[in-house]
């Protein structure tokens, strides 16, 4: 059988948490795929990854700080009124939004900036697209000391104004990504050649689970700490492992994060949900794995959205965090395997899931969530009211008033 | 004997440096690319470094990925690469020609039906930039069956066992990306690069080409001095993009830039 060849016995895999194997692959996917320059580093990295994420002084102060410094662990409420109103099964939302700096992005930049330390590296540098990761990142350089540069493409400083003035406060440097398409994907081209540039003082903290080995391992275990929680807090609440998990998928680290420790458990159903922009038909969303192909970007091999010669399309989505033409390679292979369902909305399904989080819990989510609350309510009303959803609540949506405003034609 | 074999083999005997320009297929335009092929090996280029354009060109500089992005505004794609080739293999025979790229056009292609293709129209070599050895077994298989090279790149965090394997697996000649960064940096520090290609020479026979920085006659000929050649990249395609829409004074000044580097290198 070809490598490349998709088609997988599912009957022969026992276990799904075991990925990646030795070199970073998901089966098909993952691996590291980048110019010669970064493959030392890479091993660098790696190993010092694997040195320190056994080592019980760097767990201490990981979750030291995750408890004290981001607000761990995060709730798990029940949105008794919203389930009501569905009139379906019982839906329960991770509020990852309640972290310090607003998501789950600090989980990963607080793991990858103590590791950074480590490592002796006095610089960080990150891409970001609704600039939550670049929040993040500037918030844990400004915390450890260290100097922050952050890439972000001009038309998401556009959509973004608040967060990049954030990321400015935590004293960062914004250097606008003027190339290509102008969004997430080319300000991870860009942070790439500033590592390859500076690689002796660097670190680069990528704030998806995609990129080369080990950066979606890495991202996904810092990460993972949603899920574990997750199924704690429902068999503590619920007396039971919840029946269903919903998360939105970009990169898709808040969903990695979440499914990952539910991965053996064959009962739990998952879903990740993507971004169907304007329709999936209409070619305008971001949606790699409901529509795209497995192709080879930014040092990994995944689904893609790209043209027939392999040329990576323009993306659309109304929430700058899910405006990325490739996905995290574990999602890639759960999806080949079938452990995990890929499905999308459309934006103005976000939106009305977001007004209607809004007005019936009294919480504002962010665009990128409000992906999961829209498949949330599609399904919920198909399952009994003895059911339970875990939708992860991945970020609030303070930063996204503007872009709903202007959506709907309101000036602020 | 293989064009980069017979290349290489009458540079060592003639005492010379060979000299390798890069342009990007399609920028300006797919219809003058052969031309500007002919025009450079007229000025004194040994081989062409062909890149295909791809729109995340990651390990490139903002010159290089320019020339990307005009090469893709043309609509410039795999097939007009070979057709470019094809059309320049007419009338020259004997240059070798590398394409230089991204993995991503390759793989939707089909590594088999890319090589066979490649192959067909003339091309010698391939240089995928961000396809390391490690993850290149299939490609390897291809490319062995269509008889061209994997030119794989060495650079300075290249170190150890690594850098023997790769000198190993490769065929061709191996190039040395001088330094850290992306093309068309600035900083070149001969001194290092001389200790690297060293180390390099107690590890292979092939012929090493140097690339990445080298943006004068004057670096060229240093660089010259310490290797079996020297890739020029981003300082030529700035000048095939401050000549676009005027075509006529952009042969005559590529024609001048490249003469001046062959002088150099003769003077070694």
């Amino acid at each position: 059988m070809s490598k490349l060849d998709k088609n997988i016995d599912t009957s022969t895999i026992d276990t799904f948490s075991c990925m990646p194997d030795e070199n970073g692959h998901f089966g098909l996917y993952g691996g590291r795929f980048v110019s010669e320059t970064l493959m030392g580093p890479l091993e660098e990295l790696e190993q010092a990854y694997k040195k320190h994420k056994d080592d019980p002084e760097f767990n201490a102060e990981f979750i030291s700080d995750l408890k004290h410094y981001v607000g761990r662990p995060s709730p798990l409420y029940h949105a008794k009124r919203w389930s009501e109103q569905l009139g379906g099964a019982q839906i329960y939302l991770k509020r990852e939004d309640l972290n310090h700096t607003g998501a789950h992005k600090i989980n990963n930049t607080v793991g990858q900036a103590l590791l950074a330390k480590r490592m002796g590296k006095q610089r960080v540098i990150a891409e970001t697209g609704a600039g939550q990761h670049g929040v993040a990142t500037a918030t844990v350089a400004a915390r450890y000391g260290m100097e922050c540069v952050v890439y972000m493409g001009v038309e998401d400083i556009k959509r973004q104004a608040i967060n990049v003035f954030r990321i400015k406060l935590l004293g960062a440097t914004v250097v606008p990504v003027e190339a290509g398409s102008k969004t997430l994907k080319d300000a991870l081209n860009e942070a790439m050649r500033d590592w390859v540039t500076y690689v002796d003082k660097t670190f680069y903290i990528i704030g998806t689970v995609a990129g080369p080995h080990p950066y979606p391992t890495m991202v996904r275990d810092f990460n993972a700490v949603v899920g574990r929680e997750v199924k704690e807090q429902c068999l503590e609440q619920v007396g039971k492992l919840p029946d269903t998990l919903v998360a939105c998928v970009g990169g898709g680290s808040n969903a990695i994060g979440l499914f990952h420790p539910f991965l053996d458990d064959k009962e739990v159903s998952i879903f990740g949900v993507e971004a169907a922009g304007g329709g999936l038909s209409t070619g305008k969303h971001a949606a790699p794995l409901s529509a795209g192909k497995p192709g080879v970007l930014h040092g990994n091999r995944t689904y893609l959205m790209e043209d027939d010669y392999g040329q990576i399309i323009e993306t659309h989505s109304i929430s700058a965090g899910l405006d990325y033409p490739g996905v995290g390679p574990e999602h890639s292979w759960l999806k080949d395997t079938g452990r995990a369902n890929y499905v999308s909305v459309t934006d103005n399904e976000a939106i009305q899931a977001f007004h209607d989080l809004c007005q019936i819990e009294g919480i504002i989510p962010a665009l990128e969530s409000s992906h999961a609350l829209a498949y949330t309510s599609k399904i919920a009303p198909e399952m009994n009211k003895n059911e339970i959803i875990v939708a992860n609540l991945s970020g609030r949506g303070d930063k996204d008033i503007q872009t709903v405003a202007t959506h709907e034609g309101i000036t602020i | 004997m293989s064009r980069i074999e017979a290349c290489f083999s009458a540079i060592k005997k003639n005492n010379k440096k060979a000299l390798i320009p890069f342009l990007t297929a399609g920028d300006p335009s797919p219809s003058i690319t052969a031309a500007l092929m002919h025009e450079l090996v007229d000025a004194g280029s040994d081989i062409i470094e062909l890149g295909v354009p791809f729109s995340d060109p990651m390990a490139d500089g903002p010159v290089i990925q320019r020339a990307s992005e005009r090469a893709l505004a043309q609509k410039t794609n795999t097939d007009d690469v070979f057709n470019i080739v094809k059309g320049f293999r007419v009338k020259d025979k004997v240059t070798p020609v590398i394409l230089m790229g991204y993995l991503n056009p390759i793989e939707i292609m089909g590594y088999s039906t890319f090589t066979e293709k490649a192959s067909e129209v003339g091309v010698d070599g391939l240089i995928v930039v961000d396809l390391p050895p490690e993850e290149s077994t299939e490609l390897q298989e291809a490319i062995k069956i269509h008889e061209i090279d994997q030119i794989f790149l060495l650079s300075p965090t290249t170190i150890g066992d690594r850098l023997s394997r790769i000198c190993d697996a490769a065929s061709g000649f191996l190039y040395y990306v001088s330094l850290k960064g992306v093309t068309g940096s600035n900083q070149l520090d001969t001194k290092k690069v001389e200790e690297k290609i060293k180390e390099i020479r107690t590890k292979t026979t092939l012929p090493l080409a140097v690339g990445f920085g080298i943006k004068n006659a004057e670096v060229a000929q240093a660089v010259g001095r310490i290797s079996d050649a020297v890739v020029i990249g981003s300082a030529l395609v700035e000048k095939i993009a401050e000549y676009t829409g005027n075509t006529e004074d952009m042969f005559e000044e590529i024609s001048s830039f490249i003469s001046s580097f062959r002088k150099a290198l003769d003077s070694i």
